[in-house]
């Protein structure tokens, strides 16, 4: 066991994994967090703390991380290298270490111009692909990117993004392999729509041999609303919905959308079950916590197992 | 070269308000190719000046000199009999031309007429692009020649993020994505393997202030 979490034993143990994300407030309302918490408890197996998402300014993502940690959830740690430099970032993988953090995502974040302080100056003194190799030698070498030893390391399950989604998509999986090459234990991938794109980015992982080596999440949204599927098409960079989503959506009485949503993602995740190469889903239902025990019944993934 | 914007008139004009008397003076090398801070840029801004203060009935008296290099001490030398007719020098060089020049006239107050703005090259007439940031480690000869620390809005080492979206970057419609391209100009030479390997975090080489000596020049720098 590299970190002994429970995602890490999830997985290990050759089960399909499932995941949640949570958002962090806005303030200082602990309560609201405890509130989504609920919703996930016993649904997921770890849930994703984002950290400033959109660059938009929140609660900390270690400090949300925590909470969940007294509501006995396991959480996912995200960090973004927008924010923070290699001191400030090393110095958070231990503080939330020691508080029990035993998962962590690295990601680039998305450019300061996205959120609600547009003037603010990018950090990205590393990039993600270095912040993943940065953690991994803390824990695997115990070193500091100084050099320095760290009296006990942490023991960290090591997680990336990738998007299969972005050109040139023949380099995708190349990119996946340098996250690889990094040291990375987890995928967890960009919301999928586009099923013929994201069999074909697992093929070519699979023939490269790089789906024996990590594990592949697969990044599952609902649609709530036609209005939301036509956002995310053309406002968040990265996400493609293709057009028969949005048309199969429009196809249902109004009332019926957000259910037709949910029923599209399970069978999203009836086919990943199936995939090899595939080794879990990471459910962002994004505001939508509360459905979570719903969809979780639905895409039938209940109980989680206790390893 | 070193590309700068002149600052807006009426921010020049208040920085001016309390003077008389003000020497202007261009610089005759990038800002002069840029078309910023040359010698007609220089005259230009005078005349607008002068009207300017004409109509507010507080007229200013201003003097106009170009000089070859405000970034060498040699060719500051030439105003020494001239800057005490003044009771400010306005500069229209670089932060670098401006700051040499109140260094040699420290009794003088200095002032800046434009904003330094980037490193770039000429697109075409009066069209400038950023292009490098004086990193101080040059990547170019593993990205294609394109920097990355420059043209990626993140400055990414191991690119392309998740945000390109068909070649654009994730940060504007009209922005290229910088290691989009690198990649298709290394796949088009034949030259992929060059990113295939993870980059190590980076040793900036730009987080204090630098001073550059070339070899064989060390003796006169002692010497003072
Ligand atoms: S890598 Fe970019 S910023 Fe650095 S020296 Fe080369 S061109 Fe300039
Ligand atoms: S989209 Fe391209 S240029 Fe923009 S931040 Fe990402 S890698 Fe850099």
């Amino acid at each position: 066991m590299k970190s002994g979490s429970n995602l890490e034993k999830v997985l290990e143990a050759g089960h399909f994994a499932f995941t949640g994300e949570l958002g962090p407030p806005r303030g200082t309302n602990a309560e609201e967090v405890r509130e989504k918490a609920q919703h996930l408890k016993g649904n997921v197996d770890m849930v994703n703390i984002t950290d400033n998402q959109t660059a938009v300014v929140r609660m900390s993502s270690w400090a949300a991380c925590l909470i969940l940690i007294q509501e006995g959830l396991e959480p996912n740690f995200q960090m973004v290298c927008r924010d923070r430099n290699r001191l400030a970032m090393q110095a958070d993988i231990l503080g939330a270490y020691t508080h029990g953090v035993r998962n962590m995502l690295c990601l680039s974040g998305d450019h300061c111009m996205f959120g609600d302080h547009p003037d603010a100056m990018g950090v990205f003194d590393i990039d993600s692909i270095q912040l993943v190799n940065m953690v991994k030698t803390m824990r695997d070498e115990g070193k500091f990117q100084s050099g320095g030893d760290i009296e006990d390391p942490p023991k960290i399950f090591i997680g990336a993004a990738a998007n299969p989604f972005a050109e040139p998509y023949e380099w995708r999986v190349h990119r996946l392999a340098k996250k690889i090459n990094a040291g990375v234990d987890f995928i967890q991938t960009q919301c999928i729509y586009n099923m013929d794109r994201f069999r074909k980015w697992v093929k070519q992982a699979n023939d490269m041999g790089l789906t024996e080596k990590v594990y592949i999440l697969a990044g599952v949204t609902p649609m709530k609303n036609v209005g939301m599927a036509r956002y995310m098409q053309k406002k968040v960079p990265g996400i493609e919905v293709p057009e028969k989503v949005i048309d199969r959506l429009k196809g249902v009485g109004k009332k019926k959308v957000a259910d037709e949503g949910i029923k599209i993602a399970c069978e999203q995740i009836e086919e990943f079950k199936e995939m090899k190469g595939v080794h879990g889903v990471h459910m962002m239902a994004i505001e939508w916590e509360h459905m979570v025990p719903e969809i979780a019944e639905r895409a039938k993934v209940l109980p989680r197992p206790k390893v | 070269m070193i590309v700068v914007k002149r600052k807006p008139f009426e921010e020049i004009k208040t920085m001016l308000k309390d003077y008389k008397k003000v020497l202007t003076l261009g610089c005759g090398t990038c800002v002069a190719v840029c078309l910023a801070g040359g010698e007609k840029e220089v005259g230009i801004l005078n005349a607008e000046l002068s009207m300017a203060r004409k109509i507010d009935g507080n007229p200013i008296d201003l003097g106009a000199t170009t000089l070859e290099r405000q970034c060498d001490m040699e060719f500051l030398d030439e105003l020494e009999n001239v800057v005490d007719e003044y009771e400010a020098l306005l500069s229209m060089a670089c932060g670098a031309g401006i700051q040499f020049l109140a260094e040699r006239y420290p009794n003088k107050p200095v002032l800046p007429a434009v904003d330094t703005t980037f490193i770039g090259a000429n697109r075409d007439v009066g069209w400038y692009e950023e292009k490098c940031r004086s990193c101080g480690s040059c990547v170019l000869g593993w990205t294609g020649g394109i920097c990355p620390v420059t043209m990626c809005a993140k400055g990414l080492y191991n690119g392309p993020c998740g945000g390109t979206d068909n070649g654009k970057c994730e940060i504007h419609q009209d922005q290229p994505c910088a290691w989009f391209m690198i990649y298709e100009r290394l796949a088009a030479q034949g030259r992929l393997d060059l990113i295939m390997e993870f980059q190590p975090i980076t040793a900036w080489q730009n987080q204090k202030p630098r001073t550059l000596v070339q070899p064989g020049y060390e003796k006169q720098k002692e010497a003072g």
